[in-house]
Parts: C-alpha cells; sequence; structure tokens
C-alpha cells in the first residue's frame, strides 16, 4: 500500500476544499481492510484476486497541472461522443478538456472538471451520494480523486441533447480514479453519458458517478463500459432523488478483465421514479459483477430494474440485488428482475435478488433466469434455413432488444448493438 | 420438378419407436395429406422430416430429388428447400419476422433487400398487421396470428417442398380459411409440394389434397384419393381402423380427451 500514500495523494493539486477532501480520505487509508469474499456483498466478487500493491496512482508530474487541457477539441474520442449538448474528455482521472452550448453555458449549466473549480459550487454536492455508501474503494477513490466531471443543471433548465463524457485511462499498473457529479436541481432535465475505456497491462480503475436529482427533475444516464482486457473496475454508481424526481439509468457492461458496478438508487422525495437498465455481456475470462440497491424511503415511490447479460466462452457475472422498501416508503411499488444467457458450457451467471420489506401497503416482486439459448427456438429458426451461429446471434440480440431499445440515448443504440453483436460473433476466441 | 420421397422411415424417442416404416412421396404441385389420430406419430414424422434432434432416425431414408436428407441438419435441409410450418411456432422475442427471413434470405445466398420486399405483399395478403411484423417473430400473437406468420414464411422463402404439421390446429374459420388458401395458391403458381399432417379434415375444404394418407401407430394404414377424407368423416379413425382390422391405431399414449391439450409425439 506505500504508492497510495498520504503524501501521494497531497501532490495532486487543485482548489482546497478538493485537498482537503482528499487528505481527510487519505488518513483513513492506513486503516483499510480490504474486502473478501466472505462479505455477502462480495461473494462470488474477483476480489480476493485483489492486490492493492500491483497498483501506483499515476503520478502527478504525469496527470500535469490542473487546468491543463492537453486534448484540445477533445481527441480522438470525441469523434464517437455522438450528438452532444456538451462534451468532458477525462483522462486518467482529471478532466482535460471540456466544452458546452454557449446557449446552456448562458442559462447557467455548467460543465467542468472538479480540479479547476476554484469557487468550490461542486463542493457541498461532492460526495452527497458516495459518502452515504462508503466502501474501501470509495476512501481509495476520495484519496487519489484527481479531478473527474461536474454537471450542472440550474432549476428549471432543461438540457436536450446529450452531455458526454468521456473517460479515458491507461499505463501498466496505473489505478485511476475517475468521478462524475451530476447536480440536476429542481424541475430541471438532462441527459448524461459516461464512457469508460482504458488500456494498459494490470491496470485499476475505481471510479464513482454521482447522480443528485432535485424535486421534479428528471435525469437520464447512461453510462458504457469498454475498458481494455486487463483493467480491473470497481465502480458505485448511485443516485438519490428528490421529490417526484426521474430517474433512467442505464448501463451497458462489455470490457475489463473483472468489472464491479454498484448501482443504487435512493428514492428520498415521495413520487420520486426510477428506471433502471443495463445490458452486460462477458467473454474469454472476463467476470462481470453488478450489486443493485433500489432504496424506496419516501411513500409513493417506484422503482423498475431490468439487468440482462450473457456470457460465452470461459466468461462469468454476479447479479446480487436488493429492493429496499423502508417503513416509510409505503404505497411504493418496486419490481427486480435479472436474466442471464448462458451461451457455453464453460461460462456461468449468478443471480441473486433479495427483497426487504418494511411497509404493508406496498407493490413488489423479483424474477431471476439464467440458462442457455432455447433449443427450441434454435429449431425454429433452423426450419427456416438459418445456420445455429446465426440463429444464436438473432436469438441473443432479441433477448437484449427490449434493453436496448430503451436506452436513454437514441443515437448509441445502433453502435452498441454492434458492438454486443462483435462479441457474440467472437465466440470461441477467448482472450488471454 | 422436386421429389420429397420417404421411404422405410423408422425413428424412436428414448429408444421407443415412433414411426416404424413410413413411406410416402410428394411432388411439385401436389397436396398430400396425412390424417391419424392422436399418437399415430403425426408430429414424429414432419419433426424426423426436417431433422430435429430429439428423435433418432433408426432406418429408412428421406430423400429430396435424389440427395439424402438424413444426415443434414434441419438448417440445410430448409436451405435445399425444404419447410416446415410447426403446429406451435416458438416466440422468438425481439426478433421480428423481417430478421428471421433476411437471415434466411443469406443462408440461401439470395439477396436479403428482395425477399424483404415481399414482406409487405404478403401480409397484405394474408392480413397481419403491421404491429405483427414489428414484434418478436410469434411473441404474445394468438394461434390465428401464428399461422397467419408462419404462412408469410412459408410465401417469401418459397420453398420446393412445404410440411404444414397441424396448421389449422387452433385457428378461427377466416383464418384457417386465408392460410389454406394462399397455400393452395402456391401450389399453383410456384409449383409448391404440400405435405400437410392434420388430425381433422376441415382443412381439406380449402386445400384441395391429391392424396390422403392414413397413419395408425407408425405405419401409412391407408391412402387414396379425396373420397378417402369422406369415409374417415362418416366413420371416425376408430371405424377405419375397425374396417382394416387393425387394433393398435395410437402409441403407448390413449388418445386424449383434448386433442391440442398436448403436442402429441
Amino acid at each position: 500500500m506505500t504508492a497510495f500514500s498520504a503524501d501521494a495523494s497531497r501532490t495532486l493539486g487543485g482548489p482546497d476544499w478538493l485537498t482537503r477532501r482528499r487528505a481527510a480520505a487519505a488518513e483513513r487509508i492506513a486503516d483499510l481492510t480490504w474486502p473478501s469474499t466472505a462479505e455477502e456483498i462480495w461473494r462470488y466478487s474477483a476480489v480476493d484476486r485483489f492486490d492493492p500493491d500491483r497498483y501506483v496512482p499515476v503520478p502527478a508530474g504525469e496527470l500535469g497541472l490542473p487546468g491543463a487541457e492537453d486534448v484540445p477539441g477533445g481527441g480522438l474520442l470525441a469523434a464517437e461522443a455522438g450528438e452532444r449538448s456538451g462534451l468532458v474528455v477525462v483522462r486518467n482521472g482529471r478532466v482535460v478538456h471540456h466544452e458546452l452550448d454557449p446557449a446552456l453555458e448562458a442559462r447557467g449549466v455548467r460543465v467542468q472538471g472538479l480540479a479547476t473549480d476554484t469557487d468550490g459550487i461542486a463542493e457541498p454536492w461532492l460526495g452527497r451520494c458516495s459518502d452515504a455508501s462508503p466502501d474501501a474503494f470509495t476512501v481509495l477513490h476520495d484519496a487519489f480523486l484527481a479531478g473527474g466531471a461536474f454537471v450542472h443543471v440550474p432549476r428549471g433548465v432543461v438540457v436536450s441533447a446529450p452531455i458526454v463524457v468521456l473517460h479515458w485511462s491507461e499505463g501498466d499498473g496505473r489505478a485511476t480514479f475517475p468521478h462524475t457529479l451530476v447536480v440536476a436541481e429542481e424541475g430541471s432535465e438532462v441527459s448524461v453519458v459516461d464512457r469508460y475505456s482504458s488500456r494498459g497491462r494490470d491496470h485499476l480503475v475505481d471510479a464513482v458517478v454521482e447522480l443528485l436529482v432535485g424535486d421534479g427533475a428528471h435525469v437520464r444516464y447512461l453510462s458504457v463500459q469498454e475498458h481494455g482486457p486487463e483493467t480491473w473496475q470497481v465502480a458505485l454508481q448511485r443516485a438519490h432523488l428528490g421529490r417526484d424526481a426521474g430517474l433512467r439509468a442505464s448501463a451497458v457492461a462489455l470490457g475489463g478483465d473483472y468489472a464491479r458496478l454498484r448501482s443504487e438508487t435512493r428514492l428520498d422525495g415521495p413520487g420520486a421514479e426510477s428506471d433502471l437498465l443495463a445490458v452486460y455481456f462477458g467473454d474469454g475470462h472476463q467476470m462481470l459483477d453488478f450489486r443493485t440497491l433500489q432504496d424506496h424511503s419516501a411513500p409513493d415511490t417506484r422503482s423498475n430494474l431490468l439487468f440482462k447479460g450473457a456470457v460465452e466462452d470461459e466468461a462469468h457475472s454476479v447479479y446480487s440485488g436488493l429492493v429496499h422498501l423502508r417503513p416509510e416508503a409505503q404505497r411504493s411499488e418496486a419490481y427486480q428482475t435479472n436474466r442471464n444467457l448462458v451461451l457455453t458450457d464453460g461460462a456461468g451467471a449468478e443471480s441473486i435478488p433479495n427483497l426487504e420489506i418494511e411497509a404493508n401497503d406496498v407493490r413488489c416482486s423479483h424474477a431471476s433466469t439464467v440458462g442457455p439459448v432455447d433449443d427450441d427456438q434454435r429449431y425454429y429458426l433452423a426450419t427456416r434455413g438459418i445456420p445455429p451461429e446465426e440463429a444464436d446471434r438473432l436469438i441473443v440480440m432479441g433477448f437484449f432488444d427490449d434493453v436496448l431499445t430503451r436506452l436513454p440515448v437514441r443515437s448509441l443504440v445502433a453502435p452498441l448493438r454492434a458492438a454486443v453483436t462483435r462479441k457474440i460473433e467472437q465466440r470461441g476466441s477467448v482472450r488471454a | 420438378m422436386s421429389r420429397l420421397e420417404i421411404s422405410g422411415l423408422r425413428a424412436a424417442v428414448d429408444g421407443f419407436e415412433i414411426l416404424r416404416g413410413v413411406d410416402l412421396e410428394v411432388e411439385s404441385g401436389q397436396v398430400h395429406v396425412v390424417m391419424g389420430p392422436n399418437g399415430s406419430g403425426k408430429s414424429t414424422l414432419s419433426h424426423v422430416v426436417m431433422g430435429r434432434g430429439d428423435y433418432t432416425v433408426t432406418g429408412g431414408s428421406v430423400r429430396l430429388d435424389g440427395e439424402e436428407l438424413l444426415g443434414l441438419p434441419t438448417w440445410q435441409r430448409a436451405v435445399r428447400g425444404l419447410f416446415l410450418a410447426m403446429q406451435y411456432p416458438v416466440a422468438v422475442p425481439g426478433v421480428p419476422v423481417g430478421e428471421v427471413v433476411a437471415a434466411a434470405a443469406r443462408a440461401r445466398g439470395v439477396d436479403p433487400a428482395a425477399t424483404l420486399d415481399r414482406i409487405g405483399t404478403e401480409a397484405t395478403r394474408l392480413e397481419v398487421r403491421d404491429e405483427f411484423l414489428a414484434r418478436g417473430v410469434n411473441d404474445e400473437f394468438s394461434g390465428g396470428e401464428q399461422k397467419r406468420m408462419e404462412t408469410l414464411q412459408l410465401a417469401v422463402l418459397e420453398p420446393r417442398i412445404a410440411v404444414l404439421d397441424e396448421i389449422d390446429s387452433g385457428l378461427d374459420v377466416d383464418a384457417l380459411s386465408d392460410v389454406a388458401r394462399r397455400v393452395e395458391a402456391m401450389t399453383e403458381e410456384h409449383d409448391l409440394g404440400v405435405l400437410a399432417i392434420t388430425h381433422y379434415a376441415r382443412l381439406l375444404d380449402e386445400l384441395r389434397p391429391d392424396r390422403i394418407h392414413v397413419l395408425m401407430a407408425g405405419r401409412i394404414v391407408a391412402s387414396g384419393g379425396p373420397e378417402l377424407a369422406q369415409q374417415l368423416e362418416a366413420t371416425g379413425y376408430e371405424g377405419l381402423a375397425a374396417d382394416l382390422g387393425i387394433e393398435e391405431m395410437a402409441l403407448r399414449r390413449p388418445v386424449a380427451a383434448d386433442p391440442f391439450a398436448e403436442p402429441g409425439f
């Protein structure tokens, strides 16, 4: 753990409010106990293989000083960002480029890096979500948070085209700490896309996404994870919803060696609604790990979760989800569905949905399936003259179709569909 | 001119022989109807001809234009010109008929665009509404909608020989008439050969058969012209069995009270 020292944390620079937050977290690192699969929340995970000594945080010298934008125009990835009203490029956890439609800027919308927020606009918001659900990795994240994207939409402002955040990180044996903080104030509307990619042997991405959805605000969120094959990701995505707030949060997870996402939603205000969607597809020796929480702490709230995954080759996936209806969540509804296709004998999927119901006037259901491609569907398509590989491609794409078509950013549906198709077509070419 | 020749066909499930030597020949433009009581082996016949994996062929041959099909996987039999319209078409959620037909065209080396163009024409002809073209094929379709969709695919894919497994089950009168008329027209317009498997004679009002075959206990026990269907109407399967001196009409299972309660074998 020597690389993750308080001294290393201090070299990252930035505004005082941010360095103070880092220092407070860095003090706790020495006492951290790394989790193990003996803990229920880490059961079936790969955390027993985690060795912090394999990584060092990207040194301040490589990151450069906060504010330097060494990716003019957004760099190569900007071309893939698609339709947008704003763009943030985050390299190794620090914002290196940001831009926003001037009309939105004039209305007070703010899209920038945390490390250049010298006015401390983000300070009251940063950590609101993640501090409510800490673990060893969020502490490490807070101690080495070099910057990260900050999106702030003032009261009543509607941002129609998405704001795209591209998180790029690289380096053998490097650890990076991307952060996205979205604050949608009362009655505002915004769509945000986080796209993660990375490269490098033994690369660790310890990411946090915070979505603060104010009273009557509506946030649509999509994260696309296309990490390199040797990246470890441990991420927390957490949303807090106010009165009559709406959230459609979706995740597409395709990359990484071990990629974990904790996806949590707390419905704090009466009438809040959240829709949670995910598509994941593991191949080679990948392990994709999802832990979800639908936390209802106000009456008349509603949440609906649909996670669909496929695994092939030697890949494994874990879905473990909890619906928690607290005593104050009367007249709430919560639904949780996880479906998995296991495409080859060597692959496997775990699915563990859970309910904790403390209110008596609620509607609640959960469903979970794990199984191979249906032989009857294959035979049906074969009677039309469709060969088995093509039949499987159709069946798997059909399986994902209801989630893919509901992803909140239309312009990304076709490229993501193509990315999933490539995974199916690569079946059998197990990566090292 | 195509010819499907089934000769001495025997097949078993879990070691139990269901087809016990079936001989049939269907040529282009002809309509052959196989009738039989539940448990006689009708559905088994269609699936063995198509190559479903659950059955073990224990003897005989199935040839299309002289080529033995029995060693080929189902999809290759279809590419060579066979089509099976299923009694219980399987729902494939999220995969609309256009994608099915396009994939089927690609497997045949045919331009999918040309094939897709024909879906619209056939949908009008068979009164298939747009919502059923947009939805995953057979996904939450009624019985009638399923059979119209099977017939639509049959018409678009233009096989040489079509096996229709109880295409008349689960249909109302209008749907049955639309489906049967479309198939009948294909036998004239495209010289389609038809092997229709059914429990009931009502299919024969619209789909005019050249030959009727009666299957009992895994064997064809009688063959004849359309008059054989009329005879069956009058006597029932039991009457015919009695006339022929056959004691065992069905295999293993007794005749179910509800003919649609189980797929049968």
